[in-house]
């Protein structure tokens, strides 16, 4: 198998110890960043085409400009680590195999800003990784890498380590920051956004953890050959997380752009059994559903996705043989997301419960074939009428499941009862 | 009450934040690991020493799922039933450790040693199924390694 160069998740062992890492180049990045402009750094990682690995796919670079150079306040940046979104499981291996790639992204990353203070939220669930990055963070702050006045000059910034304590949303930016500060985990309405008001009032930066890993390697190879990796416009490589009917599940560091049939067969084994492919989430529990017999050609950059109604997400690849029962696992995304909607916002904390109540009767078998457009109705009804994305979401699986299998929940719906029932009765009743 | 360590470390948690309030979440993580869940006298007790509303304090306690308000078992099974566990017999992990446990989900069996639960994605997709019990995570599960974890759990 031809293996690109991984950056990532390299074959180094231990190196999540400081010296092992600093032996294979490690800090060379940060120490090369504190030489320059903090706008230099910016103008590299906009060069380099990094877009964010949460999920959105947000340009760095881009999103860093925002904060404002000038400002009495003092600025935040948040590094997410809540990963729970169904499907993914990257940015432990990161916590796990490389911390100081993360630590040293976060270090550039604060003085490319002029962060005063970094937040590292990890989910609460995470204990053996958090205990895994704690001492990653100690030992980078005895090297005298984080703290006041770092490895000698002018600039100094904290890494705090905030562990949450179960709570999907909390990964939504806003969420997050809400959380950090000692609340609910209520997403914000925006504008106004983090890099004016964010944590305490104050410009802020929210940044995934696979993300900020990217940002070493483009400092010391530059902007432009990092931009040269992959799919251009998503730049770079990626942890695809390979889950569910494969042989061969699990993380795998591989350029952006790469063929959904390569990873499913060549690197994550194929099918058990050899069987069909009935249904692919390319990108985590919220980005659209494909059917198997799209999979064909299709690359995991933006482009290709949205060519059949879906996107890269997380990478995180869910694999479905031909004997999944698409009713149930609907069902149970569809109270994934019941059960983490924060309930701010009407649409989505009653339609979720709507959504997940209607799979479930067509589950136990007592649907009617009104309760398919109805699930639907409703659905469209949470999309875009929500504070942040999770209704979104949530609202995405129904509506994709629907376009690419509705057979299959037609088929388990009972008959109308209008066949012993008079039209008129049934209309009657539904009143 | 909180002891006069745990008493420390939050003050020194304190010092990370702008404000006392975001202090809450360390401080209940702080109490719970001490009590082993958050009663209302822990949250009366939280709130006084951060200065919070008690409104404020059960409001968070109650919007986090990992935190506790009423006791658990010594051992709390997390069983992750979401998509790719699911796909992989998550519904067969449940069934098996209900019955060897003799607790239903969201329940705790008689002798108070188990606490069966069924929870959203634990971020271990590729070792699926999986479930987590206390701190410490047990991925691909089969009913033979369920059998020789909880023979360990005295």
């Amino acid at each position: 198998m031809d293996e690109s160069p991984k950056y990532l998740l390299p074959d180094i062992p231990n190196l999540h110890h400081l010296d092992v890492y600093e032996r294979h180049g490690g800090y060379a990045a940060f120490r090369k960043a504190l030489a320059m402009r903090p706008e230099e750094i910016i103008d590299e990682v906009k060069r380099s085409g990094l877009r964010g690995r949460g999920g959105a796919c947000f340009p760095t670079g881009l999103k860093w400009s925002f904060m404002p150079k000038e400002t009495p306040k003092t600025k935040y940046l948040c590094i997410n680590g809540d990963e729970g979104e169904p499907g993914t499981f990257k940015d432990r291996q990161i916590l796990q195999y490389n911390p100081h790639a993360l630590i040293e992204g976060t270090l550039i990353a604060a003085y490319a800003m002029g962060v005063a203070v970094c937040y590292t939220y990890i989910r609460g669930e995470y204990t053996r990784w958090i205990k895994l990055f704690q001492k990653a963070l100690d030992d980078a702050y005895a090297k005298g890498y984080v703290g006041r006045n770092i490895l000698g000059t002018s600039f100094s910034t904290e890494i705090y380590l905030h562990k949450g304590a179960g709570a999907y949303i909390c990964g939504e930016e806003s969420a997050l920051m809400n959380s950090i500060e000692g609340d609910r985990g209520y997403p914000r309405v925006k504008p106004p956004f983090p890099a004016q008001l964010g944590l305490w009032g104050c410009p802020t930066t929210i940044n995934n953890v696979e993300t900020i890993a990217n940002v070493p390697i483009i400092l010391l190879n530059g902007g432009d050959s990092y931009s040269k990796v992959g799919a251009p416009k998503l730049p770079g490589n990626i942890l695809y997380g390979l889950s569910g009917h494969v042989n061969r599940p699990g993380v795998y560091e591989l350029p952006t752009g790469i063929l959904l049939t390569d990873l499913i067969h060549r690197y994550a084994g194929g099918v058990p059994g050899n069987k069909k492919i009935k249904a692919v989430i390319p990108g985590g529990s919220s980005t659209p559903v494909i059917r198997g017999d799209q999979v064909e050609g299709l690359r995991m950059e933006p482009e290709s996705l949205k060519s059949v109604g879906s996107a890269v997400g997380t990478a995180g690849v869910i694999v479905m043989d031909e004997d999944t029962d698409l009713v149930k696992v609907l069902l149970r995304l569809t109270k994934f997301y019941y059960h983490e909607s924060c309930g701010q916002c009407t649409p989505c904390r009653e339609g979720t419960g709507w959504m997940w109540r209607i799979l479930k009767r067509i589950n136990d078998g007592d649907g009617k074939p009104s309760d398919i457009d109805m699930l639907v109705e409703v659905a469209n009804n949470i999309e875009g009428n929500t504070i942040c994305a999770l209704g979104d979401a949530a609202a995405w699986p129904v509506q994709s499941f629907m376009k690419c299998f509705r057979d299959e929940f037609d088929n388990r719906v009972k008959p109308s009862a209008s066949v012993s029932v008079p039209v008129a009765a049934e209309a009657f009743a539904e009143h | 009450m909180l002891t006069e360590q745990n008493l420390k470390k939050i003050e020194e948690i304190k010092k990370r934040y702008p404000t006392a309030k975001a202090a809450l979440l360390p401080t209940l993580w702080i109490a719970q690991e001490q009590y082993g869940w958050i009663s209302q006298e822990t949250m009366k007790e939280v709130a006084s020493l951060l200065i919070l509303p008690y409104g404020h304090v059960l409001g968070v306690v109650s919007f986090y799922s990992m935190f506790y308000d009423k006791p658990i078992g010594k051992y709390h099974l997390q069983v992750c039933t979401n998509v790719s566990c699911q796909l992989l017999g998550s519904e067969k992990i449940v069934d098996y450790l209900s019955k060897k446990c003799g607790t239903k989900i969201g329940e705790t069996s008689v002798d108070a040693k188990y606490t069966l639960s069924e929870v959203e994605c634990l971020g271990s997709c590729g070792t699926a199924p999986m479930m987590q019990i206390n701190d410490e995570y047990y991925e691909n599960l089969t009913k033979e390694k369920i059998d020789h974890i909880l023979l360990r759990s005295k």
